[in-house]
């Protein structure tokens, strides 16, 4: 087949095709009048909101993916969730783009660590991350706690430290950040609501 | 006012635009530049960046003066007939009580005055001098329509047409809401703005209605729980309060923080603040938590001083705060004038910064003019997983907790935000069991019962925040259970309810709506109680009827409420006690001892401002803003050369920074601009799409030029004023970079609670 048949003549070739067929032992109508399956046929649906502003849009991610050892499920297609009664399946040019958020290309896999003076990072572990971490905090909290103040009245208060974020993160890890920097004795805890 | 949802929250505002289109309701807006909101709306009225006030004391005047006042919701739900003390008064900008060295209040001078009973004296006719509805009367009574005209630049005809359709709703079978964002709230007289509103609602009768109310659109999917939480300076989840250092005992704090009762028959239900407190402790100290050591008080640190974001920057530019953690937070491009903020975060010793994606917090050694063979401080970039790879739930800004399922895993190298918290904690912990150091105890009493302890489940924390009974283990169903006796657990007492002994409540699909309203009472959990609209009680008369039939929100009948979840008890008859159950008074407050800048509010310039204060240019800015050192000096004055008013915003295909990282949207909205006033563009030889470079005295920006007639000279107290606009949205980390609006910002906060004063300041202009 040439690559300057036109569609017209194409259309034509296909019916007479469809015709002829049947001459040749088989039907192809079936064939013709089904419906092309969606591509989120075989996706499995998950309800979740939208992570843009607090309207709370509910949206559903459609995944695809066998779910077995060693395969990846991914995001093909997020769309409002039309049961939700706050927006009703809309969604705004944020809300109908997020499955480009949700796998953007510039997601992040790797920590990494600047050290003094240096004009680039440098790649570390999991490991390392945590524990210089925790090391810091430790020893930033020991220089900077006030167990008494000048009148001598207990304040078990850590003033080197600051906690900051976030807007976006669920109740659940917000609830897990306030009861753990409070445990720690932090007083510098801000977020975006203050902004 | 103060807020484009059709801009920034299009799928919330297509409700207002249904109500335009399906019920006759008329849709108006306020603001510095025509919007895309104006757009659609039935009228549109430019004000000048930071005059609100003028304009809705205006409002309120208008309201007074021409008796469109809802009387009965007034008489019955506020408290105008109450008696406010003699030594009360406001001369030349200042309310009584004024501590010109402390920049403070002693607001004991706005008491009310009270009887030997210790309850508030009323005067139910309202005619007292000093009642607190002929002080109203008497201090909006300035903000005249040609005041109001002069200061925001709007003309006397444009106000009275804006007035008289807002005013309309005072009738009982009306109702009117407002909608804000950050728009109110950037600025040094933030909270004042809002309390405005507050009172020109209540006025109408607006508040507790449903269709009513002052609606707070937040920017962020859960900026809303994530305060409920209490990621905040200066209070714990639920509202409750950080102790002080002078609350040596939690007797002393507990005493501080209840409420007592001002009149006889108000709820006051912040009167249940120990049972509240307590429950918290025992959440997160469990056993430890005892009669004996004062439920774990000192487990706590006590904070005086305040801690909030200007205050965090300004002890990282002292040098006294070392290390500086960011998680899901862009902190360099959301702080005021960058200049300021890339120096103090020079001084801090470390940094951590945990998010999907790079953010030009964590890199700002390598921002543009920095040399980053100077800056010492060592940065850690942790990359998390985001919204779609974790479960859990978000609050919007209606209080609906929607419980969202978690898609697909995080990809190999990304850790969720619990594992990163977790570990943090337990090698902290582990540290401190190795070596010692400073006062440990509550780091290794903190309960963390959780299966998998280095990584608790969503479902975890939920069931942990709703709260349970400590001796039978189970869930509890409301907050009314619980106890100040140590027998009761709740992480976060307004979410009560959300994770009960029947499941989790906030995972909840049921469509079905019974009131016709949209209140849909099966669908997720709404704080406090599955309550829709706060304060409903309020929603009817004196008698428990509803001012409007059509739009009941709770209903006597005779037995008991019907409707929404009633904030009264269900059976509690409608005399029992005043509609504001969270308030001393039992009434809503239109005069308020509770703000640190006015039992009114009062027209104050922005810092930077076009113009002097037409009303007392001797107290031209709120009096009792807190200034952080070297402040002043980065502010334009009088013999500077910033003529032009500033504002900036976002734009509906970007929020924020984060979206610099997706494709789509970058490429529907890829670069920085500056959207000029036709008439200034023509006057500085700046063509439609020209370079143009905007300064203020911190910064300056570069970018192209969109020439519109979306924002029109304003004539204000006699000469021409023209705004400019900003977009908020780049930097130099992200698909395309662009100028940071911040450059410009000033680094000044609102007096009660030190939001900076983004919406408003002067600028300068050129072309590039």
């Amino acid at each position: 087949m040439t690559t300057d048949i036109s569609r017209r003549t194409f259309i034509k070739a296909t019916v007479v095709g469809g015709v002829t067929a049947s001459t040749l032992g088989f039907d192809l109508r079936q064939a013709q009048a089904a419906v092309r399956q969606l591509k989120i046929r075989n996706a499995k649906e998950y309800r979740t909101v939208c992570p843009y502003c607090a309207v709370g849009c509910g949206t559903i991610a459609y995944v695809h993916g066998s779910g077995g050892l060693n395969t990846k499920n991914t995001v093909i297609h997020v769309e409002g969730d039309p049961d939700n009664p706050i927006n009703g399946g809309t969604l705004c040019p944020k809300g109908a783009s997020q499955m480009d958020l949700a796998i953007s290309p510039r997601l992040r896999h790797q920590p990494l660590f600047r050290e003094a003076g240096a004009s680039d990072w440098t790649e570390v572990d999991w490991d390392f991350a945590m524990d210089w971490f925790a090391r810091k905090f430790k020893d930033s909290r020991d220089a900077s706690f006030t167990e008494r103040d000048d009148e001598g009245r207990v304040v078990n208060r850590c003033d080197g430290i600051a906690w900051v974020g976030s807007a976006t993160v669920s109740n659940e890890d917000a609830y897990l950040i306030t009861k753990t920097m409070r445990a720690m004795g932090l007083a510098y805890i801000d977020h975006q609501a203050r902004i | 006012m103060g807020a484009n949802p059709a801009e920034n929250h299009p799928c919330g505002f297509k409700w207002a635009v249904e109500a335009r289109d399906n019920r006759g309701a008329k849709l108006v807006t306020i603001d510095p530049r025509f919007t895309r909101t104006s757009a659609v709306a039935d009228r549109h009225l430019q004000i000048r960046p930071g005059s609100d006030i003028a304009l809705l004391g205006g409002l309120i005047r208008y309201t007074l003066e021409n008796a469109l006042y809802h009387d009965d919701y007034v008489r019955a739900h506020t408290n105008a007939s109450f008696v406010v003390s003699e030594e009360y008064g406001f001369a030349d900008g200042l309310f009584a009580g004024f501590d010109e060295a402390a920049s403070n209040y002693d607001k004991t001078a706005w008491d009310y005055e009270r009887g030997a009973d210790n309850y508030v004296f009323r005067d139910e006719t309202l005619q007292h001098p000093r009642a607190v509805f002929q002080l109203l009367k008497q201090h909006y009574d300035r903000y005249t329509p040609d005041v109001v005209a002069d200061i925001t630049g709007c003309t006397e005809a444009g106000f009275l047409e804006m007035a008289e359709i807002i005013c309309s709703t005072g009738r009982a079978d009306r109702v009117g809401t407002i909608m804000y964002a950050v728009g109110w709230t950037m600025h040094t007289v933030g909270s004042q703005i809002i309390r405005t509103a507050a009172i020109l609602q209540l006025l109408l009768g607006n508040i507790g209605r449903p269709g009513g109310g002052i609606n707070a659109l937040r920017g962020h999917a859960n900026v809303q729980g994530a305060t409920d939480h209490a990621i905040v300076a200066g209070i714990l989840p639920g509202y409750l309060k950080v102790p002080t250092p002078p609350q040596t005992s939690l007797a002393h704090h507990l005493d501080d923080s209840t409420p007592r009762p001002l009149v006889r028959d108000t709820v006051n239900y912040w009167g249940n603040y120990p049972k509240f407190y307590v429950s918290q402790m025992k959440a997160w100290f469990g056993e430890h938590a005892t009669p004996e050591n004062d439920f774990a008080y000192h487990y706590l640190a006590k904070q005086g001083e305040d801690a909030t974001w200007l205050s965090i920057w300004d002890k990282a530019r002292q040098g006294t705060l070392e290390g500086f953690v960011a998680l899901g937070f862009n902190p360099l491009l959301a702080g005021p004038d960058v200049p300021r903020l890339l120096d103090s975060m020079s001084k801090l010793k470390w940094k951590v910064v945990i998010d999907p994606f790079m953010l030009d917090s964590a890199e700002f050694w390598k921002a543009p003019g920095m040399d980053p063979s100077t800056i010492d401080t060592e940065v850690l970039y942790l990359p998390s997983s985001h919204w779609i790879e974790r479960d859990g739930s978000f609050t919007n800004s209606g209080r609906w907790a929607q419980w969202k399922e978690k898609a697909i895993e995080p990809p190999i190298g990304v850790k969720p935000d619990t594992w990163i918290l977790s570990e943090l904690f337990w090698r902290v912990k582990e540290l401190y069991q190795a070596e010692g150091g400073a006062y440990d105890e509550p780091i290794q009493h903190l309960t963390w019962d959780y299966l998998n302890p280095r990584e608790p489940t969503m479902v975890e924390l939920a069931r942990e925040i709703n709260g349970y009974d400590l001796e039978t283990r189970e869930q509890l169903d409301s907050f009314g259970q619980l106890r100040d006796d140590g027998t009761t657990a709740a992480g976060n007492w307004i979410y009560t309810g959300s994770y009960t002994e029947a499941g989790n409540q906030m995972q909840r699909r049921g469509t079905s709506d019974p009131t016709g309203l949209g209140m849909h009472h099966d669908w997720a959990f709404s704080w406090p109680a599955n309550r829709r609209v706060l304060y409903n009680r309020a929603s009817a008369d004196a008698e428990g009827r509803p001012w409007d039939q059509t739009r009941a929100g709770i209903a006597w009948n005779g037995r008991e409420w019907i409707g929404d979840v009633p904030d009264y008890g269900r059976t509690t008859p409608p005399d029992a006690a005043g509609a504001f159950i969270m308030t001393e008074e039992g009434v809503a407050r239109l005069f308020s001892s509770h703000l640190a800048d006015g039992p009114f509010s009062e027209h104050y310039e922005p810092v930077e401002s076009p113009t002097t204060n037409l009303l007392h240019n001797n107290v031209p800015i709120n009096p009792v803003i807190q200034w952080y050192d070297g402040v002043r000096e980065t502010l334009a004055t009088e013999n500077d050369d910033f003529p032009y008013a500033c504002t900036v915003y976002r734009v509906v295909e970007r929020e924020h920074f984060v979206t610099s990282n997706v494709p789509l949207l970058v490429e529907a909205m890829p670069d920085f601009f500056v959207e000029l006033p036709e008439g200034l563009a023509e006057e500085k030889g700046i063509p439609n799409g020209s370079q143009v470079r905007v300064w203020s005295k911190r910064g300056e920006v570069q970018g192209t030029a969109i020439v519109t007639k979306r924002i029109k000279p304003l004539q204000v107290n006699g000469r021409t004023v023209w705004t400019v606009g900003i977009p908020v949205h780049w930097g130099f980390v992200g698909l395309t970079q662009g100028s940071m609006a911040n450059l410009l910002t000033p680094f000044v906060g609102d007096a009660n609670t030190r939001c900076p004063e983004f919406k408003s300041f002067l600028v300068n202009v050129e072309r590039a």
